[in-house]
């Protein structure tokens, strides 16, 4: 055995506390070391080939390099030595700069730590074996969840790179909440104008298969194989023969909360959510339907010329196999009944952002023109109040929602467009427009259109006669301030959907405090998760605007087209693996296993073991350490391996 | 809107009348106290410029018009020329002390004294009689030891002298004064 130590100083991020030329020192009198050098930037090209170079000169089989963490560069210097003609595995990293250098301050026993710390990876290398990768085919197919903007941009990306998509969406139409908006900042356009074009190349692109009022049931499986379930909701309408003529909505008697709209106004039992929805096709919601709950009614079957209405409906299971999954499935607004002090739900005159858009729209429920919800009267004062659910500590909302400020700067210039005898006041903490043309848009909100902005949060709304008397503290002049208000508008914040966690749980993939899915890196990878294959688009990510999720969209678009590109994918050889004489079919590990990769085997005799399936498996190790027998071992860390290591540390 | 302890409500009016005099509106200023921070007599102001420009925002002409600032502001310009938005800060506040005068309010009577006194000794004498005008205000002040402790020090360098120095087209400056109080009485 041949073992080759490489320590590297990292410029002065380990010189500078380890004395590098004594760990080399050091590590020549370890078992089976033949050669042993230290440099600067071993991470570099000529680091690198400074490695290359000592393998075949010194025709090294095992090597050490003493730097960063394995996260870091372990598969940097894997393929160096791969390039030398080593087998890849046969490389160990030994740790001296986030557990040594960076941690401590006195250079001497930092200096034996490192050492320690090399010894040890030299003893465990000389327990190394080969491995090798295994490859696994990879289904072309990519799976998007959520229909709203980030979801559609994703899914006609994805179909232009030559794949099939199945795009999922839990509503009747896709167009998510983009589709409720009005206008869009900072330049006007009308929202459903710019966005059901989008809408309408779905439905008919040709790759791409639209589940709309469909959602995930189960996902199985693993990179460029996942196997998912799909629930179709029952519609109790066949959507082949409906042509969403709309002839039964205006029958049917059954009014019923529009969620659309937000509750301003009211729909139908069966209906269509907004004219432009794809597909254009209506539903019957059985829990507000008088045929479902009393027995009697079925107006809309005699009135449907196509016979679309089917009340023996049920919900179907559907099977999809995909290679990749992109997830989009956006925000609800903020319930700002959490506020107690601005009576919304109480005073019919305090509504929210979204609801406000569809009052602006010219389709919403009063055909664009702003009126108070009480009385139906125009509205000459009105109040906009920020961080409604944001920047909120105590509401359990500590984050910025960062599209607010925008959209209420918009909605006050869309107000004194609609109502030019108006005037707005709009409460903020920090007034954040963070893009290209944003605070511009916001200079424009308050020169052109006259927005009143006033520093700080609003303290309480109360009713005096037909007014709403909102109070707050103008916090630049230090005086507390008082407003007649007609009518109050809440911008409410960004939340993640309430049923986030679950789909998290479904696809095995991390989400926050709040309930937004977590990001590979930060800054690096910010639409993969720590699941291969799965990527994320949009507000289900973090709270963000249409610009970024538009952006998302494409990119999480991008990474499952570079993933699919090849037809095989390399699967890590650090995997467990059953010794089946040694197992007792006991299945701890499948208990334990958090990536579903344990199978049950049945032997000749019906005798039930486990297995390993190593595609999904990720090498965490757990089964290996639940089972009572030690029949699972994980490839290139085995007890040998982690004993020889204690080995060096310890005696 | 209304804040606290004032009774008078928005002036839009007013605010407008202003700002077509300084030829910026005052809702370009987001308040971000550059001018407070530059002014080198902010530390004697009861609303500090930025708060001007709040209050003005807020269309208080009456707390505007009674503020002691707009009398202790030295025109310096010093807000003006560092104003991020190009605001004309130091042109509103003469604005404003004009408006205050005219609609009779006055924070400070010794200051409108001083001022009194300075643009008397213009109008008489075509330029300052330093001495002249030192005397005046004190008798008119009251205060008659009013910087007497820099009197001799200033004879003693020839800075001050006890006739005044009468400049040439002493009738011309006349001329300028009365018609700008004439027109000035027209326009009441």
């Amino acid at each position: 055995m041949r073992i080759g130590v490489f320590v590297c100083h990292c410029g002065s991020n380990i010189a500078g506390t380890v004395d590098c030329p004594r760990v080399v020192e050091a590590a020549r009198g370890f078992p089976h070391v033949v050669y042993a050098t230290d440099y600067t930037y071993l991470c570099a090209e000529s680091g690198q080939d400074l490695i290359k170079t000592a393998i075949q000169e010194y025709s090294l089989d095992r090597v050490v390099v003493s730097s960063c963490s394995p996260k870091m560069h372990e598969e940097t210097f894997r393929r160096a030595a791969r390039q030398a003609g080593l087998n890849p595995y046969l490389v160990e990293m030994a740790n001296i700069r986030e557990q040594c250098s960076w941690i401590h301050s006195d250079k001497e026993a930092a200096t034996r730590k490192a050492i320690d710390l090399v010894r040890k990876g030299v003893f465990k290398v000389s327990r190394d074996q080969e491995l090798f990768p295994s490859f696994f085919k990879v289904n072309k197919d990519v799976l998007v969840i959520g229909g709203g903007i980030a979801g559609i941009q994703a899914a006609l990306d994805a179909a232009q790179g030559g794949h099939r998509v199945t795009l999922v969406e839990k509503d009747q139409t896709i167009g998510g909440n983009m589709a409720r908006l009005d206008k869009t900042f900072p330049t006007l356009d009308c929202s459903s104008c710019i966005l059901t074009p989008r809408m309408v190349d779905v439905a008919v692109n040709e790759s791409i298969e639209l589940l709309a009022y469909h959602e995930v049931e189960e996902v199985k499986g693993y990179v460029g194989n996942f196997d998912v379930k799909i629930r179709r909701k029952a519609t109790y309408v066949d959507w082949s023969k409906c042509t969403g003529c709309e002839e039964c909505v205006g029958k049917c008697p059954a009014r019923i909360y529009d969620k659309f709209n937000q509750g301003l106004g009211r729909t139908k039992a069966i209906s269509l959510p907004f004219p432009q929805a794809v597909p254009k096709k209506v539903t019957i919601k059985k829990d507000f339907c008088h045929f479902f709950l009393k027995g009697k009614c079925r107006v809309c079957e005699k009135v449907c010329q196509f016979e679309a209405i089917n009340f023996d409906d049920q919900d179907q299971i559907i099977e999809r196999k995909v290679g990749a999954i992109v997830v989009a499935t956006g925000y609800e607004a903020f319930d700002p009944i959490a506020y107690l002090e601005y009576g919304f739900g109480k005073y019919k005159d305090v509504i929210t952002s979204l609801q406000y858009e569809r009052m602006v729209s010219a389709s919403g429920p009063t055909m664009g023109h702003i009126k108070r919800p009480s009385d139906g009267e125009e509205p000459k004062t009105i109040v906009f109040i920020s961080c409604v659910g944001s920047r909120d500590r105590a509401k359990g909302r500590s984050y910025c929602s960062v599209a607010c400020c925008m959209a209420m700067a918009k909605q006050a210039i869309l107000t004194k467009e609609h109502i030019p005898d108006s005037t707005s006041y709009l409460f903020y903490i920090d007034i954040r427009a963070g893009g290209k043309g944003y605070e511009e848009f916001v200079d424009r909100a308050r020169e052109e259109y006259g927005a009143q902005y006033v520093r700080g949060r609003v303290s309480k709304i109360y009713q005096k006669g037909k007014k709403l008397v909102v109070k707050g503290t103008d916090t630049l002049l230090g005086m507390p301030i008082e407003i007649e208000a007609d009518l109050v508008v809440l911008a409410v914040g960004i939340a993640p959907p309430q049923d986030a966690p679950e789909l998290a749980q479904k696809l095995n993939i991390s989400y926050d405090q709040y309930g937004f899915f977590v990001e590979s890196h930060p800054k690096l990878r910010p639409v993969e998760t720590n699941t291969t294959g799965v990527f994320l688009a949009g507000a289900c990510q973090a709270p963000m605007d249409i610009p970024a999720s538009v952006a998302q969209g494409s990119a999480a678009a991008a990474k499952a087209l570079g993933l699919l590109a090849k037809d095989e994918l390399e699967a890590s050889p650090i995997v467990a693996s059953v010794e089946i004489k040694r197992c007792v079919g006991c299945f701890k590990c499948e208990a334990v296993c958090p990536f579903s990769a344990i199978q049950r085997q049945e032997l000749r005799d019906g005798i039930m073991v486990s297995n390993v399936i190593s595609t999904v498996c990720k090498g965490c190790g757990l089964c290996g350490v639940a089972c009572p027998t030690g029949a699972i071992k994980v490839n290139g860390f085995t007890d040998e391996q982690i004993l020889a290591e204690m080995e060096a540390l310890l005696l | 809107m209304r804040l606290k302890g004032q009774t008078r409500t928005v002036d839009r009016e007013f605010v407008a009348e202003v700002e077509s005099e300084i030829d910026t509106a005052v809702a370009a200023c987001y308040q971000c106290g550059k001018c407070t921070a530059d002014c080198p007599l902010s530390f004697s102001f009861d609303y500090t410029p930025n708060q001007i420009l709040r209050l003005m925002q807020l269309g208080q002409k009456e707390m505007v018009l009674r503020s002691e600032s707009l009398w202790y502001c030295a025109t310096c310009y010093t807000c003006t020329i560092r104003c991020p938005k190009e605001i004309d800060i130091a042109k509103l506040m003469s604005v404003l002390l004009i408006k205050a005068r005219q609609e009779g309010y006055v924070a400070d009577h010794k200051i409108r004294l001083a001022q009194e006194t300075f643009v008397n000794s213009v109008a008489r004498y075509g330029r300052i009689f330093e001495a002249g005008l030192v005397g005046t205000y004190n008798l008119k002040s009251g205060d008659l030891f009013n910087n007497a402790d820099i009197g001799p020090r200033l004879l003693a360098t020839g800075k001050l002298r006890f006739l005044p120095h009468r400049i040439k087209g002493r009738r011309e400056i006349r001329k300028i004064f009365d018609r700008l109080r004439s027109s000035r009485k027209g326009k009441r």
